[in-house]
């Protein structure tokens, strides 16, 4: 019998404990991020146990997706009516749709006016949209230019490419000495790594996506990009399977030693740099990605992501706490090897320059230029016309001319 | 007990079986109808929605790259089945034989069935790959091929790829149904065959195909119709590229809805979809009918 109550007891309390929220101690915080690039999945879990330790009643559930179905699980976690996530890792190129959609909440009250300065502009665009502020930037990103030290000091370079240009005639004096067949690897797959390297091109011949306010990408520097893309296929100095090659292709590709210069995210110096990863490692030179002659030093893809409060998220104030500390200087300072701080002194502070001078160096040039893709709330869908239509022009299906044409037209009609 | 009774006592035993249907069913397929005539997009708070009649089906019906996936869903559908049929009654008809470790290779030929389709479609991935995949090394040491060169990359080979891998998964699955046919044909039929003085290839298209026709045509139709509404294993290999080359059907349902977050243009494609798939669905009632009539 007094066991009997005993249980009925455990069982009472066990019921009121599950459903009044309010008397619960421990609150759960689901919380989406990717797999790769930036941040590895080991150094986020780092992060939230150290976090964890430090807030004792507070657990943190992590998810990694690749950044391919990140969107779409974000999305379809809320729109399916659950409350899905309570903290969510978004993409730059998001915002828009996410905050006139109503995925995200607004924590413009939340963020520290003091820390407006103490953060970079680009890092802040990730997060801006409409005066208003989505959410707290964490991967301060963008791609740069590798090479590989070995190969140029064997072709007679003596310095790296300072121009697209110059990177092309490189590459060929690289494979005319036979030194690797395809010198250049880039990520240029159906996908938003595309999007990305197109972009940087873009900024680096200073075009522009808008003509009188309306998208557009027939002109310019749209057209310059997408025909360098094209010779440098067509004078082999480009692996062809950079067509189907996303960011980690790239970096399988250029750690074995088969290219002689690579486009990708902060995260590959020290991954390429590593020993137990790769073939190079101690070779890997980087500088910022350049800029076509005449009309840019260098150029960068804006590929910052931030953190942000999901709408449906029942723990706001605690979601908020996971990523105040998750993006705090103390933690980003810690885990700087794959990606580096959004604080602007983080970049002069010996512990996270250490041993990464030369990323360093090229991260003050590069977050200065860096090139926003199109903002709009249809950004899904436009990325898709362009991956299509400069997919087309890579594979040799239409003229950069008719491609470039059809992707402005296709944009005109977004619904 | 009375036939009345027992008719209500069977309802009422097959309520919660009947409810359970609605509820999964029914309920979404109706709220899919729904939404078809809306242009419903997905947010935060649910759907934000007005109705607009017929207006997404005509925007489908004017959309070139749709009529497109259609001809690509098509051609994977009946290359892919067909092959799978053919390779299906050989294995079928080899396992038939009598042979030391029968047992042992039958059971081994589950093992691509059973895989999950996810896991297929990386093992191929990696198979294809174009700096160290298996299939480079295998072509180019047996001379077929100069250099390593990219499946998934080239559209002209890209769907192509996905259907072997699709056929090596899916194929036993015809080759076990073909083969539990292949043991109801009677023996005595092949005896007389041979008396007669007819060969191998005669007895297999007068006796054993005629045994197995049917079995097989529903394992056709059945797999054409799964075939049809493909989608994970171009979103692990192909995610639709390169250029668009492998995007079928299903893929503008996905994107509608979760890329795009047009819900209610979604909705209007995932229906159009079902109508074709719907007419290949009622060849295989009629086949079904017909043979509950032979029998």
């Amino acid at each position: 019998m007094n066991r009997f109550f005993k249980g009925a007891a455990c069982g009472l309390a066990l019921l009121i404990h599950q459903s009044f929220p309010a008397f619960a101690e421990d609150v759960t915080l689901n919380a989406i991020f990717m797999k790769q690039a930036a941040y590895s999945e080991d150094d986020t879990k780092a992060m939230a146990k150290t976090f964890e330790a430090a807030n004792p009643g507070l657990k943190v559930n992590l998810e990694f997706v690749p950044y391919e179905a990140l969107h779409d699980k974000i999305v379809a976690a809320q729109g399916a009516g659950s409350s899905g996530y309570d903290v969510v890792l978004f993409d730059v190129i998001w915002p828009p749709e996410f905050a006139t959609k109503g995925f995200l909440q607004d924590v413009t009250a939340r963020v520290p006016k003091t820390d407006r300065d103490k953060v970079f502009d680009g890092a802040w665009t990730t997060v801006d949209y409409d005066g208003k502020i989505w959410g707290m930037p964490w991967i301060l990103d963008t791609k740069y230019l590798f090479y590989n030290q070995d190969m140029l000091k064997q072709a007679g370079i003596s310095a790296p490419p300072k121009t697209f240009e110059e990177l092309a005639e490189q590459a060929k004096i690289i494979k005319d000495k036979g030194i690797v067949k395809f010198p250049i690897v880039w990520s240029w797959s159906q996908a938003e790594a595309l999007i990305c390297d197109y972009t940087s091109m873009v900024g680096g011949a200073k075009g522009s996506f808008t003509q009188d306010g309306k998208l557009s990408f027939d002109t310019g520097g749209s057209v310059e990009a997408v025909n360098y893309m094209k010779k440098t296929l067509d004078d082999g100095v480009t692996n062809p399977n950079s067509r189907e090659y996303l960011e980690e292709d790239v970096r399988k590709v250029f750690s074995a030693g088969e290219a002689a210069f690579a486009m990708n995210w902060t995260y590959m110096f020290n991954m390429a740099n590593d020993p137990k990863e790769s073939k190079v490692a101690g070779k890997i030179g980087i500088v910022p990605a350049p800029g076509f002659k005449g009309k840019a030093e260098a150029s960068a893809i804006n590929g910052s992501m931030g953190l942000g409060i999901s709408a449906g998220s029942k723990h706001p104030d605690e979601a908020w706490k996971f990523i105040t500390f998750m993006t705090s200087q103390e933690t980003q300072n810690k885990y700087a090897k794959l990606s580096l701080p959004i604080w602007k002194s983080s970049y002069d502070d010996p512990a996270v320059t250490k041993g990464q001078e030369k990323l360093i160096d090229a991260a003050k040039v590069s977050l200065g230029v860096m090139f926003a893709r199109p903002m709009t709330p249809s950004y899904p869908e436009l990325s898709s016309i362009l991956q299509k239509n400069i997919q087309q022009v890579l594979l040799g299906q239409a003229s950069t001319d008719d491609a470039m044409t059809a992707a402005t037209k296709a944009a005109g009609r977004l619904r | 007990m009375a036939p009345a009774q027992q008719d209500r006592t069977a309802w009422l035993l097959l309520t919660p079986m009947i409810s359970i249907m609605v509820l999964v069913t029914a309920f979404p397929l109706l709220n899919t109808l729904w939404l078809a005539f809306t242009d419903a997009s997905l947010t935060g708070q649910g759907y934000v929605w007005q109705w607009i009649g017929l207006e997404n089906f005509a925007y489908i019906l004017d959309d070139s790259d749709f009529r497109a996936a259609v001809g690509r869903t098509t051609y994977f559908t009946v290359l892919s089945v067909s092959a799978e049929v053919v390779l299906g009654v050989l294995v079928a008809l080899l396992l038939n034989q009598e042979f030391k470790g029968r047992t042992l290779v039958r059971a081994l030929l589950i093992l691509p069935w059973a895989l999950p389709t996810i896991v297929n479609a990386v093992m191929w991935r990696l198979i294809y790959n174009p700096e160290y995949g298996s299939l480079n090394a295998l072509l180019t040491q047996i001379g077929l091929l100069d250099a390593y060169r990219s499946w998934l990359g080239d559209p002209a080979t890209a769907m192509n790829m996905v259907i072997l891998a699709d056929i090596w998964k899916n194929y036993p699955l015809i080759a076990l149904i073909a083969l539990a046919a292949l043991q109801t044909v009677p023996k005595d039929l092949y005896e007389a065959a041979i008396m007669d003085g007819a060969n191998a290839w005669t007895r297999f298209w007068k006796i054993t195909l005629p045994g197995i026709i049917g079995s097989l045509s529903v394992a056709m139709v059945l797999r054409a119709i799964e075939a049809f509404k493909v989608f994970d294993i171009f979103y692990v290999m192909t995610r639709g590229g390169p250029a668009d080359s492998t995007k079928t059907v299903s893929f503008f349902v996905y994107q509608e809805s979760f890329t795009y977050l047009r819900a209610g243009s979604g909705a209007a494609y995932a229906l159009t979809v079902t109508a074709m798939s719907g007419l290949m669905i009622s060849i295989y009632v009629v086949m079904l009918v017909r043979r509950e009539k032979r029998s």
